[in-house]
């Protein structure tokens, strides 16, 4: 884990809204893995004071890339940044994927920006997985599709593929899908996740799930992000034991 | 060597320098050792332990305010035991001065806590947090009764030959008098500000943006605040002072110790910047030098009223 000065190379707006940022950070990028995050300072102020967390979307050579929505003040300010700014990004943080184990195909399940860090994940994943892709948006303009494969849609109100939410067309497919042993790949807003939850708890179905919740420091030290947990009685936190969790080990 | 004596002593309690991290924002001192060099500090304060392990409330715990955070872990911590078991072995080798905080829901149960971990030679003192201001036991807020602050310092320092700090509350409306029953009790220090109650909620749904409804608020936005309660206990009772409250930097630092600290604990800092405690020892020497102070000890309670 590096506090990082990082230099930004380029902001673009990619949909309405939300932006793709990368910075020459080398060294979180020669460790990061997909599925871990950076908590970002925006600001060189007290103002807003906390940093924000963000997953890492992408990492080429000694740059990171971060997409992310404009949502309030500090995602207003990153969307502001300008090439050779610097922004200190402290990280890796999290644990990232697991991506070993017996499966021969790998089902990912994104929900909004839920898509962040999936790029990453494809790049990592062993050539041998097939991969199929459960996209959802509010609405079509909202659609961020970056890098993903063999993707099918859904968006809320029926402007592009299916109309409805993206767990609702993941269960039309299941019976297909289950022709092979697939593991499921999951982010996205909270109560997308409780849904595919549940289908995976009811279906005993091999499925990890990345979660976003408050947070102050994203290393363990503040305690502000307890998840209440199936096993331990103890709070798990999103931070240092997530955010990517098995499905079935924690309650949304 | 450095041309600058930084070492203080903070009611019998030596540290090589002022600056301190405070309780329930170092966790044990195990997360926080991969971005920072924790021996160069002047030591740290663990989270505030409890007989048996708390849980800690349910989320959401935190909301970002305005230059501040308002938290309700409510002492989430692993009890007495399993620290002395878990992380004792990684906080001896810590090359920095161990300060135990006991946070407890009777007079019983701090003494008992304190009897526990005064056999372990690495905790060099003890902060007794009278002052949470997130967990109420049986309607009791220790630390808004002068009485109950009083009867906790006497039989905490009856059972214990290490120095003891009680950790005072800034929701009082005179913090001295409770600094003036340490002192009377036999406390070596005291240690002001903990965090202020606060809220905040949400326009749209009307409700409380933290579950357990109030927070202590804490950051740069409390550091007024706190420079104000210690100047009032400085004033008015002679008894050395642990400044707590919206530290960010060396010059906050230098600020808190002229209105009248010996040392200075830093607190939601850590979360933006878990390196600051180092950075701010380094400006506090580049102060001393540039001034020619010789002890920092000097600029203690030097403020020109
Ligand atoms: C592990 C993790 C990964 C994330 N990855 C991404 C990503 O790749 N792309 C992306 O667009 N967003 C991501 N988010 C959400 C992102 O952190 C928030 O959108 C951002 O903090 C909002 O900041 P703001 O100042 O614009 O909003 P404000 O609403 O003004 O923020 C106020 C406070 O609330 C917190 N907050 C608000 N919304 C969220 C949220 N959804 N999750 C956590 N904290 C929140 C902020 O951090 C801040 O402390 C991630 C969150 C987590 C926990
Ligand atoms: C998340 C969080 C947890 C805290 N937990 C404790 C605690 O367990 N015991 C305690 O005595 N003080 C606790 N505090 C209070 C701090 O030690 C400190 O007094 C306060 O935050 C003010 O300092 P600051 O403005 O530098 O943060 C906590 C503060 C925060 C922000
Ligand atoms: S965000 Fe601080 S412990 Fe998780």
């Amino acid at each position: 884990m590096f506090i990082e000065k990082a230099v930004v190379r380029s902001v673009e707006e990619i949909a309405e809204g939300i932006f793709l940022l990368s910075a020459h950070s080398p060294s979180i990028a020669s460790i990061a893995k997909a599925g871990q995050f950076c908590n970002i300072k925006v600001s060189e102020t007290d103002f807003p004071l906390l940093r924000r967390p963000f997953s890492i979307f992408n990492i080429k050579g000694d740059f990171l890339f971060f997409v992310f929505d404009t949502h309030g003040l500090g995602t207003k300010i990153l969307s502001a940044k300008r090439k050779n700014d610097t922004l200190d990004i402290l990280g890796p943080l999290g644990n990232g994927f697991d991506l070993t184990g017996d499966y021969q195909t790998a089902v990912i399940v994104a929900g909004g920006l839920g898509v962040a860090p999936f790029s990453f994940l494809i790049r990592s994943l062993q050539d041998d997985k097939e991969m199929v892709s459960y996209l959802g948006a509010r609405t079509k303009k909202k659609i961020v599709n970056l890098g993903l494969k063999n993707v099918s849609m859904a968006t809320d109100d029926g402007s592009y593929g299916f109309k409805g939410n993206v767990v609702d067309l993941l269960k039309k497919e299941t019976l297909e899908l289950s022709k092979k042993k697939f593991r499921i790949f999951a982010c996205g807003p909270n109560p997308m996740l409780k849904e595919l939850q549940s289908l995976c708890i009811k279906n005993n179905y091999d499925c990890q799930i990345s979660i976003e919740c408050a947070m102050a420091c994203g290393f363990g030290i503040c305690q502000g992000c307890p998840i209440e947990s199936y096993e331990d009685k103890n709070y798990l936190l999103v931070c240092k034991d997530g955010p990517v969790f098995n499905a079935n080990a924690v309650k949304l | 060597m450095n041309s600058v004596d930084l070492s203080v002593n903070v009611g019998g309690l030596k540290l090589k320098n002022p600056v301190l991290l405070a309780s329930g924002t170092v966790g044990y001192g195990n997360e926080i050792s991969q971005f920072t060099d924790l021996s160069k500090l002047g030591g740290i304060v663990t989270k505030s332990l409890s007989l048996k392990p708390r849980k800690g409330n349910p989320p959401q715990r935190i909301v970002e305010t305005p230059s501040g955070m308002l938290n309700a872990i409510g002492l989430a911590n692993i009890g007495v035991e399993a620290f002395l078991k878990e992380k004792i072995p990684f906080l001896k080798n810590i090359n920095t001065t161990l300060i135990c905080n006991i946070a407890a829901s009777s007079i019983e149960e701090y003494v008992e806590c304190t009897k526990i971990l005064t056999n372990e030679d690495t905790i060099k003192a003890f902060e007794i947090n009278v002052s949470c201001p997130n967990v109420k036991e049986g309607g009791l807020e220790f630390g808004n009764n002068v009485n109950t602050v009083r009867k906790i310092t006497a039989e905490v320092c009856a059972v214990t030959d290490k120095p003891i700090i009680i950790k005072l509350s800034p929701n009082v409306s005179q913090i001295s008098e409770f600094a003036k029953a340490v002192k009377a009790e036999g406390g070596d220090a005291v240690s002001a500000i903990n965090t202020l109650v606060g809220t905040s909620f949400n326009i749209f749904t009307r409700k409380p943006k933290i579950k357990n409804i109030t927070g202590g608020l804490s950051g740069p936005a409390i550091k007024p605040v706190a420079l104000a309660k210690v100047l009032e206990i400085k004033r008015n009772v002679d008894i050395p002072i642990v400044g707590i409250g919206g530290i960010m930097n060396w010059m906050d630092a230098v600020e808190m110790m002229i209105v009248g600290a010996s040392a200075v604990q830093l607190g939601t800092v850590n979360f933006i910047n878990p390196n600051a405690g180092v950075e701010i020892v380094e400006g506090l020497i580049s102060y001393c030098e540039q001034r020619s102070i010789k002890k920092i000890s000097e600029i203690s309670g030097s403020f020109q009223i």
